[in-house]
């Protein structure tokens, strides 16, 4: 393999990951819009959507399409019973309470995940077999294709979504003035309800394409989260072009660097990556700086 | 004298007349909004200003500004001659300029007496190896400003409250604390936004009573107020703010008859 | 410090230089050593929270590198014990301090990821860097301490080195709160920006706090590596900055004593009650979010305050009482 090819392969693996960590961030997004908290379970979802599948489709032996809306149902259940039970259920409604229970829960989800599934590696296998299309010299795997599908048809749907539809406008209406929308009549808690459960819907669907790629396991939650969380910091944190941008982005630096410099420190470049974006530029690629009024 | 006016007289008389705070063409917008627009005034040493003007008009941003909380966007603000613009609060008041807040903004998890402790914190030396150790010559210092703080609560009546939560006096006795705090890093100037908000006829006037004897005592003291009464009883002199900007200058008399002022407040 | 907190103290130091001749199990020994040196991570940890008002998740870093640098200075460049503690401390500190400026300016959240990033990029390099560290396998063979010649070899002799250091930091610490820095700390939790105009520079209290609460973490780490002897990256991972973070929401953000409270009965219960590895990951989660949701100044406020509900309601509670450290 030439050089051209080699870097090809590692564009086309960063994107494929940076599509996942694009997922994590949006769903990252849609409840910090909503609610202004960050949802340090989301990388949880992700796992779950991963466990899940392999439930439904490898044990229960359901068939695969399904397996996955169910679990996609799953997991969209365990983010509204997040949001209806500890958070709603919160004696202070400060935010950094509420992101310390959404830590609690995090870690709570990683802990029955242990015990339900174990420690071991689990793996799901890739939608339509592992023969690779060559494209250019170098090899994308067919599972790869799925994930660049999906996310496409997912991000233009929740584009319409947030532009056409009635719900998606109320979202958008919470999301700009919690106060106002609520005297325009519009339900915020149904509101808050409802972004919790798209975004636990958006993990499980990151995580379901992903594990046949990574495999997974019980504690794969934490560094999945991170991740999309730096990404979602890279491109500017709320907002959903950014998310998509920054998760790429994010993946094919990854990548590179994984590629050219070492494969350990792979999992250090997402942390520098935040802590560079956070240090320097915190409004991320293509957020603006406000002057808050006291 | 009581020795509590005594102890509260600054050295500061010496300069009244001479311009103590200056500001030059303050702008600042936020989101779009102009809040302040080319503001410009000259405060003397030792006067009594009022700064007046309808809801928005920018009274409290143009403190804000002044005390550091805004950054100095355009414009600039001179205490003194010095530029003290891009410095940050706990700067300014240790160069001598102390502020109250719209809002009574005390430290609730302390004591009264802690409260006004606090407000000598700019006027303290010790730091942590003083506050881990506890060594004589911190405790010296503690003692000291104890007895300061206290004294400074005897001249505005709260020496009895002194161990009384800060959140848990009446309402007028937390005004007067909070100016108390102001008072106790011994400023040369201080800023009373809205001393008067919240306060009934009564309480009004100990206010007015309060403010002259501080004056008496030494700062230049700049109120931002609604309350006319106040403004009429206690100002040398009146500023008028509209809309970012000074509309009017002058002494209370004069400024109540001025047209201009008066259209402002009735709208157009 | 008042006479309350004096008694309080005296009680508790009697109590705790007594236990070694009632317990005779090391076992039990060993876990309250374990538990001293939480407490002290946990006391700097809770100043951090308590007054700059900032949730820090990477605490496990601090106690981290204050085990392996003064692990490998004594270990591997054969530098005496005590220096290396003290060296550990300073570089720790200026680690914290490097990595606080930036941080701190950041808001809540994004400071809680931050301090979380940090952390694991430090036990990623715990892990690479192995011919330093000695990499997942651990780091073996680190020595006692000793104080002339008496060697802390035995959880027993330990006990007696880390409990006063212990105590001798709480000490420090009550002395702290009242002081004029203590003021300021609580001032700054309180409003900060009256703090601001009040004098306080809050941008570097804030980094000063950090900066002490890592410290700490990194003497209490030191200890540790010379007292078990091996360590290795798993120790510091995540879950222990999970574990002293519900400390402190357990004991109460800001409150010392909460956090002697909150370090003992996290590091004994789980011992008392047997509690299986497997099992406790699930209940630090648990714990955390019902001690958050429903105690959310913390576990040991809320039973002082349920304690004191029972009294005369002639009590008020205007005075002191509720900041007493």
């Amino acid at each position: 393999m030439n050089v051209f090819t080699q870097l090809l392969q590692f564009l086309f693996s960063g994107l494929t990951t940076g599509s996942i960590y694009a997922l994590i961030a949006i769903g990252f997004s849609i409840i910090q819009n909503a609610t202004g908290i960050v949802n340090f379970a989301q990388g949880e979802f992700v796992m779950l959507g991963g466990m899940f599948m392999i439930t439904f489709f490898g044990f229960l032996k359901l068939p695969m399409v399904l397996a996955f809306f169910l679990t996609v149902a799953s997991v969209a259940l365990v983010g509204c019973l997040l949001e209806r039970g500890p958070i709603r259920h919160s004696r202070s409604k400060e935010v950094l309470i509420l992101v310390m229970i959404t830590i609690g829960a995090s870690i709570f989800m990683k802990g029955l995940s242990m015990m339900v599934w174990g420690k071991d590696t689990l793996t799901l296998p890739s939608f339509s077999g592992d023969t690779p299309t060559i494209i250019f010299g170098a090899a994308v795997m067919p599972q790869s294709l799925w994930i660049f599908g999906i996310t496409i048809v997912i991000v233009v749907a929740l584009h319409l979504f947030f532009k056409r539809s009635l719900l998606g406008k109320a979202l958008r209406a919470v999301a700009a003035n919690r106060k106002t929308a609520m005297l325009a009549g519009i339900p915020v808690h149904r509101m808050v309800l409802f972004s919790f459960g798209l975004s636990g819907a958006l993990g499980a669907v990151g995580g379901i394409l992903i594990t046949p790629i990574t495999t997974t396991s019980f504690n794969v939650g934490l560094i999945l989260g991170l991740k999309g969380f730096s990404a979602a910091i890279l491109g500017g944190y709320g907002s959903m072009p950014g998310a998509i941008v920054g998760g790429l982005l994010l993946g094919v630096l990854e990548s590179f660097s994984a590629g050219l410099i070492s494969s350990q420190f792979k999992n250090a470049v997402a942390f520098l990556v935040l802590l560079l974006v956070l240090f320097f530029k915190p409004s991320g690629l293509f957020g603006t700086k406000h002057l808050r009024r006291v | 004298m009581r020795t509590v006016d005594v102890l509260m007289h600054n050295i500061h008389k010496d300069d009244t007349g001479t311009a103590i705070l200056r500001a030059y063409g303050l702008g600042i917008s936020f989101g779009g909004v102009e809040a302040l627009n080319g503001l410009s005034f000259s405060i003397a040493a030792g006067e009594i200003v009022a700064i007046i003007g309808p809801n928005g008009a920018g009274k409290t941003t143009a403190i804000n500004v002044i005390t550091g909380i805004y950054p100095v966007v355009r414009g600039d603000v001179r205490f003194q001659g010095s530029s003290i613009a891009g410095l940050k609060p706990f700067q300014i008041t240790a160069l001598g300029i102390a502020r109250t807040f719209q809002q009574v903004q005390l430290f609730a998890n302390m004591t009264v007496l802690e409260n006004v402790m606090t407000g000598m914190h700019s006027r303290m030396k010790s730091g942590f190896l003083g506050g881990f150790l506890h060594y004589r010559a911190q405790r010296r210092e503690e003692t000291g400003v104890e007895q300061r703080a206290r004294e400074i609560l005897d001249f505005f009546g709260l020496l009895p409250k002194a161990d009384y939560m800060a959140s848990h006096i009446p309402i007028r006795d937390q005004k007067r604390l909070e100016i108390a705090r102001a008072m106790a890093s011994n400023p040369r100037v201080l800023l009373l936004d809205e001393p008067a908000a919240g306060l009934n006829i009564r309480e009004t006037e100990e206010m007015a009573e309060l403010i002259r004897r501080l004056r008496n005592n030494g700062p230049t003291i700049i109120l931002v107020e609604h309350n006319m009464h106040l403004v009429m009883d206690i100002a040398d002199r009146v500023i008028v703010l509209h809309q970012g900007n000074k509309i009017g200058e002058g002494p209370p008399a004069a400024i109540q008859q001025d047209q201009v002022v008066m259209a402002a407040y009735l709208g157009e | 410090m008042n006479r309350q907190n004096k008694i309080y103290l005296c009680a508790f130091t009697i109590i705790v230089l007594l236990i070694p001749t009632l317990v005779s199990s090391n076992y039990y020994l060993m876990v309250l050593n374990i538990a001293a040196l939480n407490i002290i991570v946990v006391v700097g940890l809770n100043l951090f929270v308590g007054y700059a008002g900032q949730i820090s998740l990477g605490h496990a870093a601090f106690y981290g590198m204050g085990a392996y640098i003064s692990a490998i200075l004594t270990t591997t460049i054969g530098l005496p014990a005590w220096p290396t503690i003290i060296l550990a401390m300073v570089i720790t500190g200026l680690v914290a301090y490097v990595i606080g400026i930036p941080t701190l300016k950041l808001e809540g959240h994004y400071l809680v990821m931050a301090t979380l990033g940090f952390s694991i990029i430090i036990n990623i390099l715990m892990v690479q860097l192995d011919g330093l560290t000695g990499g997942p396998s651990g780091f073996p063979g680190i020595s006692h301490l000793g104080i002339g010649p008496i060697v802390f070899a035995t959880d027993f002799t330990f006990y007696y080195l880390v409990w006063p250091i212990c105590v001798g930091i709480l000490i420090l610490s009550f002395n702290l709160i009242r002081s004029r820095i203590g003021r300021a700390m609580a001032a700054l939790s309180s409003n900060e920006i009256a703090a601001g105009c009040a004098g306080i520079d809050t941008d570097a209290l804030k980094i000063q706090i950090f900066v002490l609460s890592a410290v700490l973490g990194s003497l209490a780490g030191s200890l540790y590596a010379h007292y078990v002897t091996f360590i290795s990256p798993e120790t510091f991972s995540f879950f222990y900055s999970i574990q002293v973070i519900t400390m402190v929401i357990i004991g109460g953000m800001g409150s010392i004593w909460g956090s002697v409270f909150g370090a003992l009965l996290l590091t004994i219960l789980p011992q008392i009650l047997h509690v299986v590895e497997a099992y406790s990951v699930l209940t630090y989660g648990g714990i955390l979010m019902v001690v958050l949701v429903f105690f959310p100044q913390g576990l040991f406020p809320g039973l002082v305050e349920a304690y004191r509900k029972r009294r005369p309601a002639a009590m008020p509670l205007s005075v002191k009482e509720v900041r007493q450290g």
